[in-house]
C-alpha cells in the first residue's frame, strides 16, 4: 500500500472531563471519498474540526502528505470546508464568495475571474455570478459554498453535514453532484453525516463512529453486509434482530423460539444454552419458501404496510418479529393479518452480533 | 486568542470604570450633607418634601395615562396591520420612527402653537386640556418603543394563524381579542409600558414647556437651588429606571416562546 | 401551532376575498388603524408641519425666506455649530466605545455573566438621561465632585486649572456619552450576534487571516447597523435638552436651549424666527437620516 495521503493517528479529544474522541485512527488514500457516519455526539464532527484546525487534539497527530499539520492554524492548512448552514458571506456576490480564497491569497484579478467562471461552470450556475446569497435557494447556496471551498485547489475537502439543511429531493441530487465533482477533480474528501443512506451511496469508504471511536471502517458493501458490531448493524440499514439459544456450538445450531436453524460456520466461544443476537436484513428474507433459501421459519403475519412499489410485512415468530419487504404484484393481493406464513432465507445471511 | 481576551478585559474594565465612577461619586455626594459624617439626610429631606411627593405622583399618573393611551393607539393598529393590512407596515413603521428624528422640544413647540388658547382646539385653555396634551406628547415620545414592543410580541405568536384558528373554532371578535390576542401580547405590552414609564417619569422638556407640575421640572428646580439633594434624587431616579428595566427582564422570562416563525 | 403555520399560505390564499367584497369592506378594514393615523396626524405630523410652514411666513402670513435668512446671525449659527459638535462627538465616541464593548462581551471570550450584566446595565443606563444624569456628573466632575477632588488631592491634578469645565463642550460631551455608549451596546449587540461563527471558520479554511476576515466580511456586514445607530445617537443628542439645561443652565448655548428660551420668553423677539429655529433642527436630523437611507440603498444591495 502506498503512503496514505491523510493519516489521523491516535487522536484524542477531551473538553474538560468529557472525552469526545478516543484513539481515532484512519488513513485516507489520495482522491478517496471517506464518510464519517454516526449519531449526533459520536465525535465525527470533532474529528473533522481537528483536521480543519478548529480544535486542537488532546493527543495524537494528523499528517497530510507526510507533513505533520497537527499544530498548524486553519488558514495555513489549505483545506476546503463546506458547512451545514452554507456560511456564505452575505455581503459578497456569488462570484466574490467563490473568489474569496483566491483574493486573500493575492491572486491577480484576471486569474480570479477565470477560476471563478470555471467553478461556476462546474457547479452549473454560470448565470448566478452577480447574485447575493439571500437571492439563492438552499441547494444553490450550498453549491456555491462547495465551489468556494474548492476554488483555491485545496489538498483536502471537508464536508460537515452539507446536505442536512436541504429538502429531500435537493439532497439526493446535490449528493450525486458532489460525488461527480469530487471524482472529476480527484480531490481527497471527508464527508460527515448522520444519514446512512447518504454515506452508503456516496463513499469509497465509511467510518462508522460511536462514542468517540470508529466502530468499523470499510467500503459501503462491507459495512452493510458484514457489520462488525451490533451498533454498526443497527445503525446502518434496517435490521431484524432475533434472539436464539445455542443448542450445538460445533455445528452452528441455534434454536429460535421452538424452531432450530443451522448457521454457517461454528459458534466459537459459545456454549450450549447461551443466548445469541442474530441479525437478518429485511431484503434477505422471502415470504414463503424460495429456491436457493436453505432455511425457513414459520410464524404468523402481524402487520402489513402497503408502501407502493414495496409491501412491508411483519411476521411474528414466537417472541420475535421479523420485517421483510416483498415487491408489489398486481396479480397477488398482500397477505392478511393473522394468516399463517413461512419465511425463508439463506443461512449465510444470518449474522451473529457481538 | 489570548491577546484577544486581554483586549476584551481591558475594554470591559475601562467601560466599567467610566460607568461606575459617576454612580459611586453621586452616592458619595448624596451622603455628604451632614458635615464630617456620611448620612442619609439628603434622602430624608427629599423624600419628606411635599413637592417631591406631589410632583412624583403627578408624573406617575401621567405615565399611567400615557401607557393607556399608547396601548389604545398602538395595539389595534399593530394587530390589524399584521392581520389584514400588511401593505401599510412600511408607512406605520416610518411614522413610529419619526419621534426619534423630530426632537421632543420641536413637537411640544408645535403643540403650543397649534393647540393654544385661541386655536380651534384649545387644549391649553384649561388645566385638564394641558394635562391631556402632556399625556398625548408623552405617548408620542413613547410611540417608537411601544410599537416595537407590541409588534415583536405579535410576531412571536403569529397572530394571523391564531386568529384564524379561533375563527374556525367559532370565536367572535370580542372573544378573539380578549381571550386569544391580549393574553398572548400582554407581556409585550407590559414591557412597552415599563419602558414608557422609565422614559416619562423624569421627562423635563414637555412638562416644563406646558407648565405642568411634573417630576422633571421639580428635579430641575432642585438642581438649580440645592447642593446635595440633587445627588440623592439622581440615585432615586437611577433606582426607578433600574426597577423598570428589571421588571421588563423578569417579564421577558414569561413571554410566550416563539412557537413558529416562518423565518 | 406548527401544523397550522404550515397551512398558513394555503389559508391566506383561500381567504383572500374577491375584489368586490374587499371594496365593500374597506371602511371596516380601516377602522383598526384609524386611531393610530388620527393620533399620528394630529399630534405628530400636523404640529411639525405647522412649524415648518411658520418658518416660511411673516407675521402677516405671507411667504418669506427672511426667517431662514435670519438664522445666519452669528449667535444662532454658533448655537447650531456647538450643537452639531456635541452631538457628533458624543455620537462618534459613544458609537466606537459602544462597539468595542459589544465586541468584547460577545466575541472576547469573557465569562457569560459579564455579557448579561453589561446588557442589563446598558438597558438601564441608556434610559438614564435627562436631569438626573446631569446631577450625577455634577457630583462627579463638578468643582467639588468626587473625581475632581480625588484627582486634585491624590494626584495634585486640578482639572479645572487645566481648562476643564463640566459646563463646556467636553463636559457636555462626556456626560452625553454616558447614555450614548449603552444605547450603542443595546442596538449593536444583536448585529454582532448575527455574525455567524461559521463565517470566520469558512474564511480561515480559505486561507484568510483574522484581519482579512474583519476587513472583507465583518466590517461590511456590521457597517449599516453601525452607521444607522450613529445617526440615531446623533439625533438623540441633538434634540436633548434636559441634561444640558440642568448641567449648564443657559451658559452653554446649544440650539435646544436657545429654542427653549425662545418658546418661554421670545428671546429672539421674532416668533417666526423660533419656527425657523425648529425647522433647522428638523432639517439637520432629517438630513442625517436621508444620508443614511441613501447610503443604505446605494451600497447595501445584499441587504434583504
Amino acid at each position: 500500500m502506498a503512503e496514505p495521503f491523510l493519516s489521523i493517528q491516535h487522536v484524542r479529544k477531551s473538553f474538560g472531563a468529557t472525552t469526545v474522541v478516543e484513539d481515532f485512527n484512519l488513513d485516507v488514500e489520495p482522491g478517496e471519498f471517506v464518510s464519517f457516519l454516526g449519531p449526533s455526539g459520536c465525535g465525527k464532527t470533532t474529528v473533522l474540526r481537528m483536521v480543519a484546525g478548529f480544535e486542537e487534539p488532546s493527543a495524537g497527530k494528523i499528517v497530510v502528505s507526510g507533513k505533520d499539520i497537527t499544530r498548524l492554524k486553519p488558514n495555513q492548512r489549505n483545506v476546503g470546508m463546506v458547512f451545514q448552514a452554507y456560511a456564505l458571506f452575505p455581503n459578497l456576490t456569488v462570484a466574490q464568495n467563490i473568489g474569496f480564497g483566491l483574493k486573500v491569497a493575492g491572486m491577480p484579478k484576471a486569474a480570479i475571474d477565470a477560476r471563478v467562471a470555471e467553478m461556476l461552470e462546474i457547479i452549473k450556475l454560470p448565470q448566478m455570478a452577480d447574485r447575493y446569497p439571500y437571492q439563492l435557494s438552499g441547494g444553490q447556496q450550498q453549491r456555491i459554498a462547495l465551489a468556494r471551498a474548492i476554488a483555491p485547489k485545496p489538498k483536502l475537502l471537508l464536508l460537515d453535514e452539507p446536505l442536512s439543511a436541504l429538502d429531500a429531493k435537493v439532497r439526493v441530487s446535490l449528493r450525486e453532484e458532489i460525488r461527480s465533482i469530487q471524482k472529476k477533480l480527484g480531490i481527497t474528501t471527508i464527508f460527515v453525516t448522520h444519514d446512512q443512506e447518504e454515506a452508503l451511496s456516496i463513499s469509497d469508504r465509511i467510518a462508522v463512529m460511536y462514542g468517540g471511536k470508529a466502530e468499523q471502517v470499510g467500503t459501503p458493501f462491507e459495512i452493510y453486509n458484514r457489520p462488525a458490531t451490533k451498533f454498526v448493524a443497527n445503525f446502518v440499514g434496517t435490521l431484524n434482530v432475533l434472539e436464539g439459544k445455542v443448542t450445538d456450538p460445533a455445528s452452528g445450531k441455534v434454536r429460535i423460539n421452538t424452531q432450530e436453524v443451522s448457521l454457517k460456520g461454528k459458534l466459537n466461544g459459545s456454549k450450549s444454552g447461551d443466548t445469541l443476537s442474530l441479525a437478518l436484513r429485511p431484503e434477505a428474507i422471502s415470504l414463503g419458501r424460495q429456491p436457493g433459501h436453505d432455511t425457513s421459519l414459520s410464524g404468523e403475519i402481524a402487520e402489513v404496510h402497503f408502501l407502493g412499489s414495496v409491501i412491508r410485512v411483519r411476521v411474528g415468530i414466537g417472541g420475535n418479529t421479523v420485517s421483510l419487504d416483498t415487491f408489489n404484484n398486481s396479480a397477488t393481493p398482500p397477505p392478511a393479518v393473522g394468516e399463517k406464513a413461512d419465511i425463508s432465507f439463506s443461512s449465510g445471511d444470518m449474522l451473529v452480533l457481538h | 486568542m489570548k491577546t484577544g481576551r486581554f483586549w476584551a478585559w481591558l475594554v470591559f474594565i475601562l467601560g466599567a470604570v467610566y460607568f461606575f465612577i459617576p454612580l459611586i461619586a453621586t452616592v458619595e455626594f448624596s451622603m455628604r450633607m451632614r458635615r464630617g459624617a456620611y448620612s442619609f439626610d439628603a434622602y430624608q429631606i427629599v423624600l419628606g418634601d411635599e413637592r417631591f411627593q406631589a410632583t412624583f405622583m403627578y408624573s406617575v399618573l401621567a405615565a399611567i395615562f400615557t401607557i393607556i393611551l399608547g396601548v389604545l393607539v398602538v395595539v389595534p393598529a399593530a394587530y390589524w396591520i399584521r392581520l389584514r393590512l400588511p401593505q401599510l407596515r412600511p408607512i406605520v413603521e416610518f411614522i413610529t420612527l419619526l419621534p426619534l428624528v423630530i426632537p421632543a422640544i420641536v413637537i411640544v413647540f408645535g403643540y403650543i402653537r397649534m393647540y393654544g388658547s385661541n386655536s380651534p382646539l384649545p387644549f391649553l385653555a384649561s388645566n385638564t386640556g394641558a394635562n391631556a396634551l402632556l399625556v398625548i406628547g408623552y405617548a408620542t415620545l413613547a410611540l417608537p418603543y411601544m410599537y416595537r414592543a407590541v409588534d415583536t410580541g405579535l410576531r412571536t405568536i403569529d397572530v394571523r394563524t391564531l386568529t384564524e384558528a379561533a375563527q374556525i373554532l367559532g370565536a367572535g371578535w370580542g372573544t378573539i381579542i380578549t381571550r386569544v390576542i391580549l393574553p398572548n401580547v400582554l407581556i409585550a405590552v407590559l414591557s412597552g409600558a415599563f419602558l414608557t414609564f422609565a422614559i416619562v417619569i423624569g421627562e423635563f422638556t414637555m412638562a416644563s414647556l406646558l407648565n405642568r407640575p411634573a417630576f422633571g421640572p421639580y428635579l430641575q428646580n432642585i438642581g438649580a437651588n440645592r447642593a446635595y439633594e440633587p445627588a440623592a434624587l439622581a440615585i432615586i431616579a437611577f433606582a426607578i429606571t433600574w426597577g423598570c428595566m428589571s421588571l421588563i427582564q423578569i417579564l421577558s422570562r414569561f413571554a410566550p416562546k416563539s412557537a413558529n416563525r416562518p423565518n | 401551532m406548527t401544523d397550522l403555520s404550515l397551512s398558513d399560505q394555503a389559508i391566506a390564499g383561500k381567504t383572500a376575498p374577491p375584489s368586490e367584497a374587499r371594496a365593500l369592506r374597506l371602511p371596516t378594514q380601516w377602522l383598526g388603524v384609524a386611531p393610530f393615523f388620527i393620533f399620528a396626524i394630529m399630534f405628530l405630523i400636523l404640529p411639525t408641519f405647522y412649524l415648518m410652514l411658520g418658518a416660511f411666513q411673516n407675521d402677516a402670513g405671507e411667504f418669506t425666506l427672511e426667517n431662514i435668512a435670519a438664522l445666519a446671525q452669528p449667535s444662532i449659527v454658533a448655537a447650531y455649530w456647538i450643537s452639531i459638535k456635541v452631538s457628533l462627538a458624543s455620537a462618534l465616541i459613544g458609537a466606537f466605545a459602544g462597539l468595542a464593548i459589544a465586541v468584547a462581551i460577545v466575541r472576547g471570550g469573557l465569562p457569560d455573566w459579564i455579557r448579561s450584566a453589561t446588557l442589563t446595565f446598558s438597558g438601564v443606563a441608556s434610559n438614564f438621561a435627562g436631569v438626573p444624569l446631569a446631577f450625577a456628573f455634577l457630583a462627579t466632575l463638578g468643582r467639588i465632585g468626587l473625581a475632581t477632588m480625588i484627582l486634585n488631592t491624590l494626584f495634585g491634578f486640578n482639572i479645572y486649572a487645566h481648562g476643564f469645565n463640566i459646563l463646556s463642550f467636553w463636559g457636555l460631551t462626556l456626560t452625553y456619552v454616558y447614555f450614548q455608549i449603552p444605547l450603542m451596546v443595546v442596538i449593536i449587540v444583536p448585529a454582532i450576534d448575527g455574525l455567524k461563527k461559521e463565517w470566520g471558520e469558512a474564511a480561515a479554511t480559505l486561507g484568510a487571516t483574522q484581519a482579512q476576515f474583519w476587513r472583507m466580511v465583518v466590517i461590511p456586514v456590521i457597517w449599516p447597523s453601525f452607521l444607522g445607530t450613529v445617526i440615531l445617537l446623533f439625533a438623540n443628542a441633538f434634540g436633548a435638552i434636559a441634561t444640558a439645561y440642568a448641567l449648564t443652565g443657559s451658559s452653554l448655548n446649544i440650539v435646544p436651549i436657545l429654542l427653549y428660551a425662545q418658546i418661554r420668553g421670545d428671546v429672539l423677539h421674532n416668533a417666526h424666527l423660533g419656527y425657523a429655529l425648529a425647522f433647522g433642527m428638523i432639517v439637520i436630523t432629517g438630513l442625517a437620516n436621508v444620508f443614511y437611507i441613501w447610503f443604505r440603498t446605494r451600497s447595501e444591495r445584499w441587504l434583504k
